[in-house]
């Protein structure tokens, strides 16, 4: 039988949905930059294929995370193509009416797309990957869940309804999560990236001025320093913390 | 004894027969397993996801309708090369007996699977059974496979079974080729259940591989060489439940078979790749596992015959009447038994 000591060695595992624009593109290029083994989803197949494409190494799934029926397709994608999971990045979102409107004038239709990409999406694709994270974690001491949250999950901003609510949905689900699966050595985080420069900011906010906004490679980079930060203090003591990737 | 009929993972009334080392039978609740463990038992499960490894297709050279079912690999990380068994026109619903005879295959032959194709590479020592390489990159299979490809079904469930009915909540790399059942008695409340008994829970990933094909000479020759792997920390918590004398109980009989093969050479289980080849039966000589939690399994199977291995042939007698007499449910989504390694 042969010794295969160096699967604590091997590049980190990251998936990363909404992976083609804005964030979740420069989250892509960020942990391809530093080794990572990235898979990432996203709606247009043609879209995935560009950015596999231009990004060599980079597994592209085309699915539709606000789908319930697309939810395990995608996730034996992620789990196959990079042999299990570390990292799950939920950062596909959707920002409800566009342009924004008040709640009275919100159509249930774009509420309820809004819930299904923000909160039923990622709560489905964390289940169904779960059984891979706590493997992940049983081997190495911890992995890791993020969800993309914003201020408009915990400011009440008029206009941003469905996309706040949905939010606030999505961070209480990830604190709850992150309770029952401390045992696991599987962590749950939110991390809010700021306004940023990207296509979805552009919907909402149609005057904004670009040179005020962040850049998504700036909020990416932040993103990876934390999970980086956030998997060395997860892991127990007495397990291999600097041999972990 | 009879088969479940819905593919209900964990049915809340799932009940569950306990053979202990004394041969003595008692009748539980399912969900109170946890209750049977003590510190320092370790359990074991199989976290392998199964793949969608049935494929409906065209045998390119005939135009003939058939059906693929990827049934083994060389390796956890092969993604193109597979044993397959194939069928003809037809699906689940009638029986393998009825179905038409898989069109003649020969070596170079192409089939069509849906957005997939693959050329048989070799033809193996039974009419149904080939070497089959799927071709284009890695990211194309897998693509094709979660679109195209349906879990292997099962004749007795009356609905087709879909990808997350065969999805447990513990399965992460997609490796099986059918799902390692027993694990479907587990859910998260139940892996907190056994670590608040003291004990602990691992896992290692064996490809655990088809359980039946309705063809009486291939099924003999089941179950079919299969790859597993064991991390460390799996491996670890075996030695260390070994040395301290506690029980290590494995969900499922894939578990058993890759344990006890890893243990095959110098009676310790190492940490790493194997290829689990024995027949485990009435014969072996368990050196790992003590209990094994597995499915109700009727005399004759594969499955059957690895329980003989935990419990003499009068005890599963009398746990096979009770069976029947209290009407427990059979197969992959029925109840389950535990039966702990005669003293």
């Amino acid at each position: 039988m042969q010794d295969k000591s160096n699967v604590m060695d091997a590049a980190l595992r990251v998936a990363i949905t909404g992976g083609t624009s804005g964030l979740g593109l420069a989250l892509v290029r960020e942990f391809l930059a530093r080794g990572a083994e990235v898979a990432f989803v996203a709606r247009g197949a043609e879209r995935v294929d560009r950015v596999a494409e231009e990004q060599p190494g980079a597994h592209g799934i085309s699915g539709d995370v606000s789908a319930r029926d697309d939810i395990h397709p995608i996730a034996l994608q992620i789990a196959g193509e990079l042999g299990g999971l570390d990292v799950l990045i939920n950062n596909a979102s959707d920002l409800g009416p566009t342009p924004l409107a008040l709640l009275g004038d919100t159509d249930c239709a774009d509420f309820e797309r809004a819930l299904a990409t923000n909160v039923l999406g990622p709560f489905r694709l964390t289940k169904a990957l779960l059984g891979a994270l706590t493997a992940s974690a049983r081997e190495s001491g911890s992995a890791l869940v993020l969800n993309i949250s914003s201020d408009a999950a915990t400011n009440a901003y008029p206009g941003w309804g469905a996309y706040g609510a949905s939010k606030a949905a999505l961070l209480h689900l990830t604190r709850i999560w992150n309770e029952e699966l401390a045992p696991t050595g599987v962590h749950c985080m939110s991390l809010d990236p700021g306004d940023m420069d990207t296509p979805m900011h552009a919907l909402a906010v149609q005057d904004s001025d670009p040179a005020t906004l962040k850049r998504p490679e700036t909020a990416a980079r932040e993103v990876a320093d934390a999970i980086t930060a956030a998997l060395a203090r997860c892991v127990p003591a007495g397990a291999t913390a600097g041999g972990r990737r | 004894m009879i088969p479940a009929s819905q593919p209900t993972q964990r049915s809340p009334d799932a009940r569950l027969l306990v053979i202990d080392r004394y041969g003595r039978i008692t009748h539980m609740r399912r969900t109170s397993f946890d209750g049977l463990l003590g510190p320092g038992d370790l359990v074991v499960a199989n976290d392998a996801t199964a793949l969608p490894a049935s494929l409906q297709g065209v045998h390119s050279p005939t135009g003939c309708a058939l059906e693929v079912r990827l049934a083994g690999r060389r390796s956890l990380d092969e993604t193109s090369d597979f044993t397959a068994v194939i069928f003809g026109a037809g699906d689940f619903h009638s029986r393998t007996e009825d179905r038409p005879a898989p069109p003649r295959l020969n070596p170079g032959d192409r089939l069509r699977l849906g957005p997939l194709s693959a050329t048989v590479e070799r033809l193996l020592d039974h009419a149904r059974l080939v070497d089959l390489h799927l071709d284009g990159p890695a990211d194309t299979i897998w693509a094709g496979l979660a679109r195209h490809g349906r879990p292997i079904q099962y004749a007795y469930l009356p609905v087709p079974l879909e990808l997350w009915d065969a999805w447990s909540p513990v399965a992460g790399r997609p490796v099986a080729f059918e799902a390692p059942s027993a694990g479907f008695a587990l859910d998260w409340r139940a892996v907190e259940g056994i670590r608040s008994r003291g004990a602990t829970f691992a896992t290692l990933t064996h490809t655990a591989g088809i359980s039946s094909t309705s063809d009486f000479e291939l099924d003999r020759r089941l179950p079919f060489d299969e790859p597993y792997r064991i991390s460390k920390s799996t491996a670890s918590a075996v030695e260390s439940a070994r040395t301290r004398g506690s029980r290590i109980i494995a969900i499922g009989t894939t578990v058993v078979r890759a344990l006890e093969h890893a243990a095959s050479r110098d009676g310790r289980v190492h940490a790493g790749d194997g290829l689990a080849t024995q027949r485990i039966g009435p014969e072996s000589q368990l050196r790992v596992v003590d209990a094994i939690l597995s499915g109700v399994h009727e005399p004759g199977t594969s499955h059957h015959q690895l329980l003989r291995a935990f419990a003499d042939d009068a005890t599963l007698r009398r746990a096979g009447e009770e069976l029947d007499a209290m009407g427990y449910r059979t197969h992959e989504f029925g109840d389950s038994v535990l039966i702990e390694r005669k003293r």
